[in-house]
């Protein structure tokens, strides 16, 4: 019993970061029907980016700020030079330059900071919290409020604010959202902005969990689309609760079923996508697409 | 392009290809022959997404399936290698084919996903299957040598034997996509609903492409495993599936001829790159992917036919204003 609560409660941290890299992948998504491939590989850019400025001596969680600030500015740069001259295009050609986005972003942090894995510290303490017989670590406590409080935070903007408003607006109907005044372009931009900014989030708290290389993103990257999809692609609160889902499924079919353990995760989610995608393709909690013909 | 030319150029590269064997050196050799697996696959890959529009991010998977369908058959059953290569492209007909019925429910960026998660998992797979595949040792198998005496060396004999498949295919994936079948998986990709009301039955249609693209790269995954002659998981992960997108991407898509020129691209820039540093020749894979879209979107082939048309045209032009047919 102990132990399955331990592996729920790990579950729900890791699944806290699969769900933010999914509400990443969503918020791009529901602002411009892509689905951004490179989302994994601009968590990873910014977490090294977090290192360089940590190495550099700053505070950690002024580092974590600063590098929450360029994500941000570098999200919006990336949508406003790679992505919008490409904005009316086929669906493959949007699917083309987000991979060819995915590659140089790996090989040029593999290039200027190596192959070689890096440890990333924790800003919470190693000492695991007991409450009764169950150790939790900190780390995964914390990560897991982190998420939340980048949540929250997500969901005051977009519902209380002006600005979160004109993004939803231009999100859903464009021309209208013209019409009155709101610069559809730029929101695109910001959403690109933001969804940037989560991944950092994601990046930092998974690093010090899975090590910083390159190609730390691509598992989770797996499980962020297994949870968006989950959820529905047209819901950010359902890709997060995904997310959570998939998290504890992860642990406790790591746990539990003893032909899969760890060396079968990846295919756990490739087999959560398709089963999904075959039962319902519009997730738990999305809307069906309806297409005008 | 006037068919005459069309049959000119392929005379005289077919001519070329037949000479290279006699004048390179065998490592030379080694690399052509995986220039020609590489059409083969690329081939497979562009039905699918180049004239099918269907995205597969995936394609790494057949390969995979292809090369350890060969490279077990021979390890653990002493199959003869010339029969491996068929029943690795039925196998992955089979997989393609079963794999394309879920993913006809799935549009564009679904399917990508559904491929790319599959490109992924790949690997992972292969290591779980130890007792099969060798986990993450691989296989390794022994090169074939010539047969009925022929008085060649083992890599002339397999340049010659990837080149005449890749020409057999190359004419079956012709005659497929120039006629009736080829107008119809064009059209689902042009206008699903409009096909359907033709009469095309566009289900059963994207399935069965979705079967012979990863047959196509299933034969080039074969002959890749008896040419390397060793199999290793790592070898198929997923950036081996953005390599052949890079590739149809580069040669051309939904063009026949593009398939060569891709496949010359992923073979011989990544050699040059590597001496820049281990990852410039992705850098420089994203770089062209990007590029590719912005400038040329249909490939080196396509840039290729277009020139090609515009030099006709402006020698044309002159003739036909003097004899005043214009106008």
């Amino acid at each position: 019993m102990d132990t399955l609560i331990q592996q729920i409660v790990s579950g729900l941290a890791t699944g806290g970061i699969y769900g933010s890299v999914a509400l990443a992948l969503v918020m791009i998504y529901q602002a411009t029907d892509v689905v951004n491939y490179a989302q994994g590989e601009m968590a990873m850019f910014s977490t090294y980016l977090a290192w360089t400025l940590l190495n550099a001596g700053l505070p950690y969680w002024v580092a974590f700020v600063a590098t929450l600030a360029i994500a941000f500015v570098g999200g919006v740069l990336l949508e406003r030079i790679l992505i919008r001259p490409v904005e009316n295009a086929p669906v493959l050609t949007i699917v083309i330059v987000c991979i060819g986005l995915l590659v140089i972003l790996n090989s040029v942090a593999g290039w200027i900071y190596s192959y070689i894995q890096k440890p990333f510290p924790s800003p919470f303490p190693s000492k695991p919290i007991r409450v009764g017989n169950i150790y939790f670590g900190a780390h995964d406590l914390g990560a897991l409020a982190v998420t939340l409080l980048v949540l929250a935070g997500l969901y005051v903007f977009f519902r209380f604010t002006t600005l979160g408003l004109a993004m939803r607006a231009a999100a859903q109907n464009p021309v209208s959202s013209r019409l009155c005044g709101i610069r559809v372009g730029w929101m695109l931009a910001l959403g690109w902005g933001l969804a940037a900014l989560v991944g950092a989030v994601a990046g930092m708290m998974v690093a010090p969990i899975v090590f910083l290389d390159p190609n730390m993103m691509a598992g989770i990257l797996i499980y962020a689309f297994a949870s968006a999809t989950l959820g529905g692609f047209t819901s950010p609160g359902g890709a997060v609760l995904g997310g959570l889902i998939v998290g504890v499924i992860e642990n406790l079919v790591g746990t539990y079923v003893k032909f899969i353990g760890t060396e079968l995760k990846l295919t756990v989610a490739l087999a959560l996508i398709l089963i999904v995608l075959v039962v319902r393709p519009s997730g738990l909690f999305g809307r069906a697409a309806v297409h005008r013909v | 392009m006037p068919r005459a030319w069309t049959v000119g150029l392929t005379v005289a590269a077919l001519a070329i290809a037949l000479v290279l064997p006699f004048t390179l050196s065998n490592f030379r050799l080694f690399q052509f022959s995986q220039v020609f697996i590489y059409a083969i696959a690329l081939l497979g890959l562009n039905i699918l997404t180049g004239f099918n529009g269907q995205i597969s991010l995936g394609h790494g998977a057949f390969y995979a399936v292809g090369a350890y369908t060969t490279a077990i058959m021979i390890d653990q059953w002493s199959v003869p290698y010339g029969w491996t290569i068929p029943v690795a492209g039925v196998t992955c007909l089979v997989v393609g084919f079963l794999f394309g019925i879920p993913a006809v429910r799935l549009e564009g960026l679904y399917l990508a996903l559904a491929t790319f998660a599959l490109a992924l998992a790949v690997p992972q797979i292969l290591k779980y299957f130890e007792h099969w595949t060798g986990g993450s040792q691989g296989i390794v198998l022994s090169k074939p040598n010539p047969p009925w005496g022929l008085p060649i060396n083992p890599d002339q004999w397999l340049y010659f034997l990837c080149l005449a498949l890749l020409v057999a295919l190359f004419v079956l994936a012709a005659n497929l996509l120039h006629g009736r079948t080829g107008r119809a998986i064009v059209a689902i990709r042009d206008n699903a609903i409009a096909a359907q009301a033709m009469g095309v039955h566009t289900a059963l249609y994207k399935s069965l492409v979705f079967g012979v693209s990863a047959a196509y790269t299933g034969v080039a995954g074969a002959l890749s495993a008896v040419t390397i002659a060793y199999v290793a998981p790592d070898s198929f992960d997923v950036f081996r599936s953005i390599t052949f997108l890079v590739g149809i991407v580069i040669g051309g898509l939904a063009s026949i001829s593009g398939a060569i020129f891709g496949a010359l691209f992923i073979q011989f820039v990544p050699n040059w790159a590597q001496d820049i540093s281990k990852a410039a020749p992705w850098a420089i894979y994203g770089v062209f992917l990007i590029g590719f879209m912005y400038v040329m979107p249909r490939g080196i082939a396509g840039s290729l036919r277009l020139a090609a048309a515009r030099w006709l045209r402006r020698r044309a032009e002159p003739v036909a204003s003097a004899t005043g047919s214009r106008r």
